[in-house]
């Protein structure tokens, strides 16, 4: 059996009054593509935060490769530098090149030299089909390049694991594929991934794994076959068949 | 034309040596106000909570009351009897806060400048996309190395336009200061004044004088903003 590189017990949290989270369970093997599915406000974005600890968890244990990211004295920079994240509006660094955004972490961080960072930027820019916008800033790139520089600065850390909020949701829909391209491939590079999506072709075709959430638990858990065709709770089946109305099938 | 070049020769030994201090009093001030008012504006965005109210009670204070008072305070105030009576007590030296009028010209407009520049500098922190340092920690970088990396070089180049009002706010405020009898362009144009008394002559010509400084610090600070921009920084002015 795999060792999970994610393990989350018993996971509370809570903004004031309201509970966003109510108790999940949830353990992520090496190599598995996880997507996470349900409606906006039910948590799935603050579950992803809490593993890095974005967001401090109320209550409940996390452990990400075999360290407590939730034991008090943590490294958390230790920590965060092992899990990559892409988010839905991109967040790169707005005053630095696609290059220098994707050499920050490995020069800052992990105090990489200069001329290595540079190399491995540049390595990861071929790797999201951008090397020949390296000298151009955040705003010279369309969304959709955004998001790809964006994903070469995670995978610059050399994370155990990606975690992905909904990466194409602030995309123009034809700029949705060339995002879609590149994780599609890093997951067929065994990457473990996390991704809450509202992307079904994506989640059909590329993740072992689907995760129904609503009201701060999940709901229903299963495999894109088991979840798409054989739903067992009544709010899957209408969750689905809603978003397979407002999305599509294809990703 | 011949009187005119006349005047101009009379006047430009005392005029000139006025605009050299005014000058020197404006770079020196808002070198001052930086040294001041860039570490408040990050005491009061970044800061701890005793932090936040001590940079808060300094801008407060100081953008609260005149200017006037403020350089009455620290030429006169400072030299009282009693507080050199107090200093002298704690072991430092005799007259130690009683200072030259240019000293205290200078301490005062910096004091001054600092409690606006904090202001300035806190509104570019502030309006940095709260995305940037999230994308930051997430990253593994700490908190202080967000804000030197990422955050500062942004808030910097936001910071440069209005920053460039206070240069021009600052050459025209330094003239305040010939109320201590500091001789600058002012001090030295109200001395040709009441020797001469031409002042319909003399205030033109020294509202010129500062007029052509304002313009070419105007100029040549949107030159600084243009070499620094990078597409896509800025603050969007929405224009309804």
């Amino acid at each position: 059996m795999t060792k999970p590189i994610i393990r989350i017990k018993g996971l509370h949290k809570s903004y004031g009054e309201l509970e966003v989270i109510k108790g999940i369970d949830l353990e992520v093997v090496k190599g598995e593509v996880l997507v996470i599915i349900g409606p906006s406000g039910t948590g799935k974005s603050t579950l992803l935060r809490c593993i890095n600890l974005l967001s401090s968890p109320d209550k409940g244990q996390i452990w990400v490769d075999g360290d407590e990211v939730t034991a008090p004295h943590t490294d958390i920079n230790k920590i965060r530098a092992k899990v990559g994240m892409v988010f839905q509006d991109f967040n790169l660094f707005t005053h630095m090149t696609a290059l220098d955004n994707v050499m920050i972490g490995p020069s800052k961080v992990k105090g990489m030299s200069k001329e290595e960072a540079r190399e491995l930027a540049l390595f990861e820019l071929e790797r999201v089909g951008l090397v020949e916008k390296a000298d151009a800033y955040p705003g010279q790139l369309s969304g959709g390049q955004k998001q790809r520089v964006a994903i070469a600065r995670a995978l610059a850390m050399s994370p155990k694991v990606m975690l992905f909020d909904e990466p194409t949701s602030a995309l123009d829909p034809e700029l949705i594929g060339e995002v879609l391209e590149v994780m599609k491939k890093l997951a067929r590079e065994h990457m473990t991934m996390l991704v809450v999506t509202h992307e079904m072709g994506f989640a059909k075709e590329v993740s072992n794994r689907i995760l129904f959430m609503e009201d701060g638990n999940i709901i229903e858990e299963g495999t894109p076959q088991q979840l798409f065709y054989n739903p067992r709770e009544q709010r899957t089946k209408e969750f689905l068949g809603k978003i397979t109305e407002l999305y599509g099938e294809e990703g | 034309m011949a009187e005119l070049a006349k005047f101009w020769e009379m006047i430009w030994p005392e005029l000139g040596r006025g605009l050299v201090v005014t000058l020197r009093l404006s770079a020196g001030s808002l070198l001052i106000g930086l040294l001041i008012g860039f570490p408040i504006a990050l005491m009061r965005v970044y800061g701890t909570r005793w932090m936040k109210a001590l940079a808060t009670g300094y801008v407060d204070a100081v953008r609260g009351t005149p200017l006037l008072v403020q350089l009455f305070f620290i030429y006169y105030g400072l030299a009282d009897p009693t507080i050199n009576q107090l200093l002298v007590n704690l072991g430092l030296p005799e007259g130690f806060l009683v200072l030259e009028k240019i000293t205290a010209a200078y301490l005062a407009l910096g004091c001054n400048s600092g409690a606006y520049q904090a202001e300035y500098f806190r509104g570019a922190l502030q309006a940095i996309d709260a995305g940037q340092m999230i994308a930051a920690r997430a990253l593994g970088l700490n908190r202080l190395q967000a804000i030197r990396y990422i955050i500062i070089p942004q808030a910097l180049r936001l910071v440069i336009a209005p920053w460039s009002n206070e240069v021009a706010y600052m050459v025209k405020y330094t003239s305040v200061v010939y109320i201590i009898a500091v001789q600058d362009l002012f001090g030295e144009t109200r001395r040709i004044m009441s020797a001469h008394y031409n002042q319909m002559t003399m205030l033109p010509f020294v509202g010129m004088i500062y007029l052509v400084i304002v313009l070419l610090i105007t100029w040549g600070m949107g030159r600084v903003e243009k070499q620094f921009h990078i597409p896509g920084l800025q603050i969007d002015v929405e224009r309804v």
